[in-house]
């Protein structure tokens, strides 16, 4: 069998249906093997980092492994990007690169690049097959750590010549790698421990990051949180990991969280960290980062554990599976403790509801007649009842829609949260639209960010992919200019820049353009591009002033946020 | 404070790679780092000495441990184990200095060689305070060259004290 035919037949072992490509002269084999291969669907992007945040928009949605497949050189390096940001978001992710001739490799040939060398940062682990009969071994592998302990990004180089070559085709049937074993199990004792812990205090919170959703745990972290009654803040990442709609829930956390959410961790007594790394988003200056809490952590990389802040309780393992042993300890916990528990965190409640009330997450009406983007996010939220999956891109309008689109399941708000990829939206969404085609997608984008990766709006009109992005336009990077309106007296540096016509843009590209610029067409303009059964670009012009609050300043404690009315607003 | 580090990891191309890789990207030292196959020759034996406070060598532990090709790593800096690093020096001996290098290259159990009508090279082995010592020594003959090979670190088997003893004074 060659060595291109081996690998697809690989894909399909893994139970592969689709991967997100672009074709060049190393990959032409395996490009040749898919023109009559049955049962993969591979989708041409007109970008290598559009494929890899296909893939990524992909295995969000679906939890399973994205696939892409790019050339050599350009390609590779034109795959960074996605692949550094699936790295640093957990995202379970095999990226095969096209490499030269095996006897080529070192000489500097055309189209030449060390993926390996490359790529060696920003993956979990990387491959180079040497020979074709490695193969199925090393594809075996590469999916088997994308997707175990902490997912992430594998990347696999394929020379020309592998791929060309002929070989049996043998299919291991056990994965061996003895120096990787990932932890699923909590040690009990610590387990014990953290329980005792959340007992024993006043004022408890939950902190679930981006690991609870990528372990799908977010039934376990429900069933907990809800059982013992206690306050539960989300991440970016972590959004959907606890419905918004829930009753233990108090918002986001971070730079742009809710003033609630930032009080409460600062003042916590015990604080049960599931799945967060402890990002500087998060906990701002560490130094007084939650000082009266007891931490406990639970996540299935060591390495988040005291890697930021210090962890009293430590657990490693999958977040469900800990859950779970946490609550099979609670069964055996004598019920009045547990009351106890409840009755003395009423206090703590009412302390985080008066936080509340005293700074509420809020945006003043618009008085200029331009559409405030909150609002814009707000009536998205309203219209599409909360259920859509979201895709963002990176900046203002992110964080608007971390505030404003109450998210209440997993897997429908994709972001890049640790990365911050500006270009991610767009493609993102189309993957996750092919991931889940009978969900309705939607992509917040704003204008500096779509830019980066606005050709693979053809992609969703080649697919007939009912897309709509709503693009929040400022005119400008917001982010930046809010920074500059803060930091830098008002002194826009390279911030603001000149627009296309996004309504022609879009139909250029064969999508519907659309455009609202007045808060009372908002709604209007909203219903109709949901209407469009095809991709959608609707142009909100939005007031370029608006800034996001609260804010914590970078390096600033957390629970001392800029607030609207600040002198810096 | 100084860490001696021993790990097992595959041998394979590009594992030596990934584990400085780690170091360099994560801004840690590397003071030395020796790497060589085992008994098995599908796994290679790391010594590395680094140095930093506990909680950076926590996390260079845990990142070690985290990468897919590295098998076992312990931190052997506190444990009873026996460190050794080879020297070879290339030291001026004409005249009267060649009587006092040899004189010292007795002392220290080293080993002559190569000769040459002006120069010695010596051969030592030994632990760092040894080597150290011995350097400084020879440096007032006047050390012409000098390479060392890094350290290699093993764990001592558990032992009674008794038994213990001889084995350290042999060693």
């Amino acid at each position: 069998m060659k060595g291109a035919d081996i690998f697809l037949e690989c894909l399909k072992r893994e139970g592969v249906d689709i991967l997100f490509g672009l074709p060049g002269g190393v990959t032409l084999d395996i490009y040749d093997s898919l023109y009559d291969c049955e049962g993969l669907r591979h989708i041409l992007t007109r970008h290598e980092q559009g494929a890899v945040h296909m893939a990524e928009g992909y295995a969000k949605a679906s939890g399973k492994v994205g696939v892409a497949l790019v050339t050599s050189g350009p390609g590779a390096t034109n795959a960074v990007t996605g692949i550094a940001d699936a790295y640093m978001d957990s995202v379970p992710l095999v990226c095969f690169t096209g490499q030269v001739n095996t006897y080529m490799i070192g000489n500097d040939a055309f189209q030449e690049a060390d993926t390996l060398g490359i790529t060696r940062s920003c993956t979990k682990h990387n491959y180079l097959i040497k020979n074709v009969k490695d193969f199925p071994r090393i594809v075996r592998e590469a999916f088997y750590i994308a997707r175990t302990g902490r997912p992430g990004p594998v990347v696999v180089d394929i020379p020309k010549d592998v791929s060309r070559a002929d070989a049996e085709f043998v299919w291991p049937e056990t994965v061996g790698l003895r120096g990787y074993k990932p932890t699923i199990e909590g040690h009990i004792g610590q387990v014990r421990q953290a329980l005792k812990a959340i007992l024993g205090s006043s004022r408890p919170l939950l902190y679930v990051g981006g690991g609870a959703i990528s372990a799908d745990a977010s039934d376990a972290v429900i069933r907990f949180a809800e059982k013992l009654n206690i306050p539960v803040t989300v991440t970016l990442m972590g959004l959907g990991a606890y419905p918004a709609s829930g009753p233990c829930y108090v918002g986001p956390l971070g730079m742009h969280g809710y003033y609630n959410c930032n009080m409460a961790i600062s003042d916590c007594d015990c604080l049960f960290a599931i799945g967060p790394r402890f990002d500087d988003r998060v906990t701002g200056k560490t130094d007084e980062f939650s000082l009266k809490s007891v931490k406990i952590h639970i996540d299935v990389d060591p390495t988040s554990i005291s890697k930021n802040v210090p962890t009293q309780i430590p657990i490693v393992g999958q977040i469900g599976r800990v859950i779970e042993q946490m609550y099979e300890e609670l069964a055996k916990t004598d019920p009045k403790v547990i009351e106890a528990f409840k009755k003395r965190i009423k206090p703590w409640w009412n302390q985080i509801a008066q936080w509340e009330k005293q700074n509420p997450l809020c945006f003043k009406a618009s008085t200029n007649g331009k559409v405030k983007p909150q609002f814009a996010i707000q009536k998205l939220w309203e219209v599409t009842k909360g259920d859509a999956v979201v895709a963002t891109d990176v900046g203002q309008h992110q964080m608007w829609a971390m505030q404003y689109y109450r998210v209440n399941h997993p897997r429908h708000f994709l972001t890049s949260g640790g990365l911050g990829t500006m270009g991610f939206g767009l493609p993102a969404a189309i993957g996750a639209q092919f991931a889940k085609p009978d969900k309705l997608v939607v992509c917040i984008s704003g204008d500096g960010s779509l830019q980066m990766n606005i050709q693979e709006l053809v992609v969703a009109v080649e697919h007939k992919l009912p897309i709509k992005v709503m693009l929040i336009n400022n005119g400008a990077h917001g982010m930046v200019t809010q920074w500059q309106r803060f930091f830098y007296k008002r002194r826009y540096s390279a911030s603001q820049f000149m627009q296309p016509d996004w309504v022609k843009l879009a139909d250029a590209y064969g999508a519907r353009g659309l455009r609202v610029e007045k808060p009372e067409d908002m709604e209007a303009g909203i219903r109709e591009m949901l209407k469009v059964s095809g991709p959608v670009l609707l142009d909100v012009k939005v007031d370029p002033e608006e800034d996001v609050f609260p804010m914590v300043p970078a390096g600033g404690a957390v629970n001392k946020m800029i607030l609207p009315e600040s002198p810096l607003s | 404070m100084k860490h001696t580090i021993s790990a097992l990891v595959e041998n394979e191309f590009g594992v030596l790679a990934r584990v400085a890789n780690m170091f360099a990207a994560r801004g840690y030292n590397i003071e030395c780092l020796t790497v060589a196959e085992t008994l098995d020759p599908t796994v290679s034996h790391m010594t590395i000495v680094t140095s930093g406070d506990d909680k950076i060598i926590e996390q260079i532990l845990k990142q070690l441990n985290k990468l897919i090709n590295v098998i076992k790593v312990s931190d052997v800096t506190e444990t009873d184990h026996v460190e050794r690093e080879l020297v070879l020096i290339k030291v001026a001996a004409e005249g009267d200095r060649r009587a006092e290098a040899l004189r010292l290259v007795e002392i220290f159990r080293a080993k002559v060689v190569d000769v040459s009508p002006d120069s010695l090279m010596i051969e030592i082995t030994g632990d760092e305070n040894k080597l150290r010592a011995v350097i400084e020594l020879f440096k007032n003959l006047g050390i012409r060259e000098i390479v060392r090979t890094g350290k290699v670190a093993m764990q001592r088997s558990q032992k009674t004290k008794a038994a213990r003893k001889p084995v350290e004074e042999a060693a």
